[in-house]
């Protein structure tokens, strides 16, 4: 593995692996639920189930995974629109994420988000923003009320690195760190806006750096290894939560399929995203340590497969089962009620 | 009953939030130490401390955000945004964010703020101090739009924004915060205390959102107007002998069509008024609601008394904005028309 690259002047070692097998196992079988709810939504678009646009998370399910390991409860999670993987994650239930892409009344937001704009205030799950980079700053803007009630909670605040050149960003930033905010910058480094590589689109490829005119540390990550985003996030949430204010975490990663389910991605190669297939997945890599420790045999892995599949099915069920919303809803939570 | 300008009555306003809240929070640029360019706020930091009235760098984006991210999270914001002229960066999050965060999540989080700005032409800024943007916020479902027009109304509907829950955009026209204004440039400058509503009490209280005040019963036509407008259309009435009836709607989302019908049904001439541009402001849809409410009412088209469809203009501010003359013209050609 390389060196670890971080904008800290002191020597980074990489600390002992403190991750045990609970963890280990269920962070294995969250991926696998990521895995194969995507799959299934979209196997769904492909039936014409989900209507409009659909942006899947295959490829990095091993980034949200770890990172939510390095949450606590009542911490918040906020997002850009690539977001089902968020969602699960925080504990979100896969029925009424597939709702909400199916546009029905069980959907998280009724049926008056979709997919990329759905929330649970019983899990502080924050969106689903379908704006590029809006979202940060309101990600500050929930670590500040944090602060201010003194909570010891802190904000997981995702985005891209399309994202990571809005100008949003940067005044976030600038906020965050005079005000040392407990905020944790995630960026999703899946190499593609879009159609558009970092190389095309970014002056500083290395988006760890970001923060430096800010005083703001970064760290560049293995996104693919589900363990090596844990220790990082664990590090930086640390430092949040001690008042030491925002961390940037740079994450590589890489999603398999096109930007949404129209893109047939022909701004790369099939060889390119075979090597991260057979090579880096990060559900085989997290597998083959479980296997390496003698955690657990092929057997037990395969069944929590079936479970991941069998979630996934049934949420696909719900999905088309759950009833039309109300037309009424159509006018209601615009504004206060009476 | 202490008599107080407009500024000393938002002051008044945001200090009783203030003590009655500890959720309550005020920030902007130069808004805390500085006490606000036009010392709205001043005095504020003092008495609450810098962790609740505090200065934020010049990011108008993440002023508007992090309201929402502080709303969402339980706390009632007031940010200051410093001319109308600068809320623009801020539109993405206030269309695509603030306005909508009760829709898309079917009513889990809302973003329940007060943006304060001050507003509109008559002291010769030129084109970036003195613009009236109500039109580009009125246009969007989910944030409510207020602009008051004295300072016992600036005070009670401050109050009442902040309690509605929702966002409210709050204009304040700045030609008046030091007293009413004719219409008539120029003239020694008015003081609030010769006027009726300079007396503000010091305690709680609140003008409802959506509830118009008529300010001049009459006959003859009906005036339609908001903010600094009102006064001006009032000395028009005088000046010009013509018994208009004058209508300060004090909330343009939602506005109180019942009192405009009403009134326009009893005097069929009806004159909208406002300083922004012509085309597609906020006199348009006042014109177009009137018709589908007063159509066999009418004896006269509807005038719109507006600027016009120019930037706004330095040397030539007095064409630009509808003084005294111009109003008293406008009454005279709709009560004249056959």
């Amino acid at each position: 593995m390389a060196a670890r690259k971080s904008t800290s002047r002191s020597k980074a070692t990489k600390p002992k692996s403190s991750v045990s097998k609970d963890q280990l196992l269920d962070w294995y079988r969250d991926m696998l639920l990521i895995r194969r709810f995507e799959e299934k939504a979209g196997q769904l678009y492909g039936m014409g189930l989900i209507a409009g646009f659909c942006h899947l998370y295959i490829g990095q399910e091993a980034v949200v995974v770890g990172v939510q390991g390095a949450l606590e409860e009542g911490d918040q999670v906020i997002t850009g629109y690539r977001d089902h993987g968020h969602m699960l994650a925080t504990g979100m239930e896969a029925d009424g994420v597939m709702a909400e892409l199916t546009g029905r009344a069980g959907g998280y937001s009724k049926g008056k988000g979709g997919s990329m704009h759905m929330f649970s205030r019983d899990k502080q799950f924050f969106g689903g923003h379908g704006i590029v980079g809006a979202q940060v700053p309101i990600g500050a803007g929930l670590a500040f009320a944090d602060k201010y009630k003194e909570n010891g909670k802190i904000s997981a605040t995702y985005f891209g690195d399309g994202a990571a050149n809005q100008g949003q960003v940067y005044e976030t930033f600038n906020m965050a760190k005079l005000w040392d905010l407990p905020v944790l910058f995630i960026i999703e480094n899946n190499q593609y806006a879009m159609g558009t590589s970092v190389q095309r689109a970014s002056s500083e490829t290395h988006l760890y750096k970001r923060g430096i005119s800010f005083g703001i540390p970064g760290e560049e990550v293995d996104g693919m290894d589900v363990v090596a985003v844990y220790e990082a996030a664990k590090k930086a949430a640390d430092h949040a939560r001690a008042g030491k204010g925002p961390y940037i975490l740079e994450m590589k990663t890489y999603r398999y399929r096109g930007h949404s389910m129209s893109d047939p991605a022909k701004y790369r190669t099939r060889d390119e995203v075979n090597s991260y297939r057979d090579t880096k997945d990060p559900i085989e890599l997290a597998k083959a340590k479980i296997l390496d420790a003698g955690w657990a045999d092929e057997d037990t892995l395969k069944g929590f497969d079936k479970e991941a599949k069998t979630i996934a099915a049934a949420s696909a069920d719900f999905a088309q089962d759950s009833p039309e919303p109300d037309p009424s809803e159509l006018w209601t939570d615009v504004l206060v009620e009476g | 009953m202490p008599v107080m300008n407009m500024i000393q009555a938002l002051n008044s306003g945001m200090d009783v939030l203030l003590e009655r809240d500890e959720d309550v929070v005020a920030f902007g640029e130069d808004a805390g130490y500085f006490g606000g360019v036009f010392k709205t706020t001043d005095g504020l930091q003092a008495k609450y401390g810098a962790d609740r009235v505090f200065d934020t760098p010049i990011n108008e984006a993440a002023i508007a955000a992090m309201a929402i991210g502080m709303a969402a999270r339980g706390l009632k914001p007031i940010a200051e945004i410093q001319f109308a002229d600068y809320i623009f960066p801020a539109i993405d999050q206030i269309v695509s964010e603030m306005s909508r965060i009760r829709y898309r999540s079917a009513g889990q989080f809302t973003s329940g703020c007060v943006v304060r700005t001050p507003w509109g032409g008559g002291i010769r800024g030129g084109q970036t101090h003195s613009m009236s943007p109500e039109a580009f916020f009125t246009h969007v479902p989910g944030v409510q739009v207020v602009v008051p027009s004295n300072p016992y109304d600036a005070k009670g509907l401050l109050i009442a924004s902040l309690e509605s829950g929702d966002p409210v955009i709050f204009f304040e026209p700045k030609r008046i915060y030091n007293g009413p204004f004719d219409g008539v440039p120029d003239k020694p400058l008015s003081s609030w205390a010769k006027h009726p509503k300079g007396e503000v009490p010091d305690g709680h209280y609140t003008v409802p959102l959506g509830k118009a005040d008529i300010v001049r019963e009459g006959e003859a036509c009906t005036v339609v107007t908001y903010g600094t407008l009102v006064h001006v259309a009032e000395a028009a009435a005088e000046a010009s002998g013509i018994d208009a009836e004058i209508i300060d709607l004090r909330t343009l989302v939602p506005y109180d069509i019942e009192t405009i019908a009403k009134s326009v049904n009893k005097t069929g001439r009806v004159v909208v008024a406002h300083e922004a541009p012509r085309t597609s402001g906020f006199g348009a849809e006042l014109a177009a609601q009137i018709q589908e409410e007063c159509f066999y009412a009418l004896e006269a088209p509807v005038f719109r008394l507006t600027g016009w469809d120019t930037p706004y203009p330095h040397a030539h501010e007095w064409a630009y904005f509808p003084t005294r003359d111009r109003f008293a013209r406008a009454m005279k050609t709709v009560t004249e028309a056959a």
